[in-house]
């Protein structure tokens, strides 16, 4: 018991010691953590500036010479090439086409359903929640033979609308469970107030709910866009046709092509095309990015 | 106020709920269906009862996928989470106290930012970029980096290291992310709490195993849920990265490249819907096990 209450005094009574013990103690651990760290950012941008090196090379050039030294000279068509004959200007226009439709559907409908399912009673409201959330313990790619099956029956493959249409559906789940919660956490009172005023549903989840929840919906729009914008197995079940590749599925192509016909310049160049806008909105937004992603993933 | 409550609801939760039933419950559904018959992925088909499922279990591909699994199951989640673990706890605590705050190392914001990066990247281009980074010859970038004399490494072609090199990928992408969900976690850890025990002598490793890995719990339990729905899935990795997708010899062989080779590549969609039935359950229990070990814990707490 003494031992007990005079250890933290003895602790108290002489800071100095603690204080010059950890100052001692920081550093070296400073010296390796800084270490890891400069590894570790190093390991994640070198193979980045590789590609980005490489998409200015010829293939001589990527094969024989330093992995990280400068081309020789800049060989810009590679850009021009990947652009227009290696398509990615088209896979480009369709990824994006996609995903702004896809993530607005997704946004509208599952903040629809989500408003419902939070803010109203009715029979059958937990059975359509629960069907909604058990989405969420099932990966893709599980019944990816019969979602072909389905989408060759309703004449959905090898068209966009098929895709966004299947994007949104496999997006309601996360959609609806995070917005659920989230409206679910929305105060009472304004909804009311609006009621009072004569404001009908529609017009009370259109001027009144969604606004209040802007914080919410932006969260779950960034994390649709980005998991939608990267989505790779959908595409390659649905898109049949080159001129309707989205960028995943066309650069992944290109890829494999490159094999054989060895043309590393062009790769590499698509490959930095691709990558550059993401940089580019990545360091706009770079705050909401992150926030909008792990919030997601915490709720 | 009860007027047009009804129509109301119906109307919202026709359109979300009919595009769910139709291509996620209903692909469900007829996964159990379609399990039981010949079905080629066109035209019609015949029921040929648990034929699928007996060829299922005598097959050894499935057995090897199921192994690689297993394996990514088990070391993506540990290794993301030690890394992810030790750099945020580097980038918020690690810098020492100043001014009455402990914060993180210098550079922290810059560390945080470029670690995330491959977040933001397609799976499928990080599988692109990592095929050339790992090139059997000069052109991959780390035997372009070795020295001439040097053997180079094949990577992805040697049976032995293939899956490991797959593994090392998923860990380069995700570690960033679990980096900011981590620091988000000890952001919200009282500073009092590190102060008091920074007062007491506690040293840096005792502050990290008495005080921040217990109050991340919750946050450590998210990651390994979502890391293991990553490393079931891999397809895109796998699809791009390996030789004859799976191989060499199928040492890089998972089961969701096993239910897309089934389904589209050997035209067996029957026997591919008969694998998605028993990885069904297998994530149902899964699902089930973490549900329970999540009530027990809020229990103790």
């Amino acid at each position: 018991m003494t031992n007990l209450t005079k250890t933290p005094r003895a602790a108290t009574t002489e800071p100095v010691v603690p204080a010059k013990d950890t100052g001692r103690r920081v550093n070296p651990l400073g010296g390796v953590a800084h270490a890891a760290l400069f590894l570790w950012a190093l390991a994640t941008v070198a193979p980045l500036i590789w590609v980005a090196l490489a998409s200015f090379k010829s293939n001589e050039e990527i094969f024989l010479d330093e992995p990280f030294g400068l081309p020789q000279s800049w060989a810009i068509d590679n850009f021009a090439d990947a652009w227009s004959e290696a398509h990615i200007g088209q896979y480009f226009l369709n990824s994006v086409f996609v995903v702004v439709v896809s993530t607005a559907g997704t946004m509208l409908l599952g903040s629809m359903a989500a408003y419902v399912l939070a803010r109203y009673k009715f029979p059958g409201n937990r059975f359509i929640y629960y069907l909604f959330v058990s989405g969420l313990a099932f990966p893709t790619f599980m019944a990816l033979a019969p979602l072909f099956g389905i989408a060759q029956a309703m004449n959905l493959l090898d068209s966009f609308f098929g895709l966004i249409v299947i994007y949104i559906a496999y997006s309601l789940s996360f959609t609806v469970f995070f917005l659920v919660a989230f409206f679910k956490t929305l105060p009472h009172e304004i909804e009311e107030a609006a009621t009072v005023d004569g404001a009908g549903h529609v017009r009370r989840f259109f001027q009144v709910m969604l606004p209040m929840a802007k914080s919410g919906l932006v969260s779950i729009a960034i994390f649709n866009i980005v998991g939608q914008w990267n989505q790779y197995l959908l595409p390659v079940v649905i898109m049949q046709s080159e001129d309707k590749y989205v960028l995943t599925q066309g650069i992944a192509n290109i890829s494999v092509s490159a094999g054989y016909q060895a043309e590393w310049g062009q790769l590499f160049a698509a490959l930095t095309l691709s990558i550059l806008p993401m940089i580019i909105v990545y360091a706009v937004f770079q705050r909401q990015i992150q926030a909008g992603l792990t919030s997601g993933a915490v709720k | 106020m009860r007027h047009g409550k009804y129509p109301f609801i119906i109307g919202f939760l026709a359109v979300p709920v009919a595009l769910y039933a139709i291509f996620v419950v209903g692909a469900y559904l007829q996964m159990f269906r379609l399990s039981l018959t010949d079905w080629s992925g066109y035209g019609t088909f015949k029921d040929v009862g648990f034929d699928n499922f007996v060829k299922l279990w005598n097959d050894e591909v499935i057995w090897i996928a199921l192994r690689h699994n297993g394996y990514l199951l088990l070391l993506l989640p540990i290794v993301t989470i030690a890394i992810a673990l030790l750099f945020a706890f580097l980038l918020n605590v690690g810098g020492g106290s100043k001014g009455g705050m402990t914060q993180g190392v210098w550079g922290s914001k810059v560390y945080r930012v470029v670690f995330f990066f491959p977040q933001l990247l397609a799976l499928a281009l990080v599988a692109v970029i990592f095929q050339r980074v790992y090139g059997p010859d000069k052109s991959g970038m780390i035997n372009g980096l070795l020295p001439d004399s040097w053997e180079p490494w094949l990577f992805l072609a040697d049976e032995k290291w293939a899956l490991t090199c797959i593994l090392i990928v998923l860990i380069w992408q995700a570690v960033g992310f679990y980096v900011v969900l981590f620091s988000a976690g000890m952001g919200s850890i009282g500073q009092e709490i590190y102060e008091a025990a920074a007062l007491d002598g506690a040293s840096r490793i005792t502050l990290f195993f008495k005080i921040t890995l217990p109050l991340l719990w919750g946050n450590i339990q998210v990651a390994w849920i979502y890391l293991g729905i990553a490393a079931f899935d891999a397809f895109a990795l796998v699809n791009i990265m390996t030789v004859n997708q799976g191989g060499p010899n199928n040492s890089t062989q998972v089961l969701s490249m096993q239910i897309y080779l089934n389904a589209f590549k050997y035209s067996q969609a029957g026997y591919a819907s008969a694998i998605g039935v028993v990885l069904f359950f297998l994530a149902l229990s899964f699902a089930w096990l973490t549900l329970r070990v999540n009530r027990s814990d809020s229990v103790d707490a």
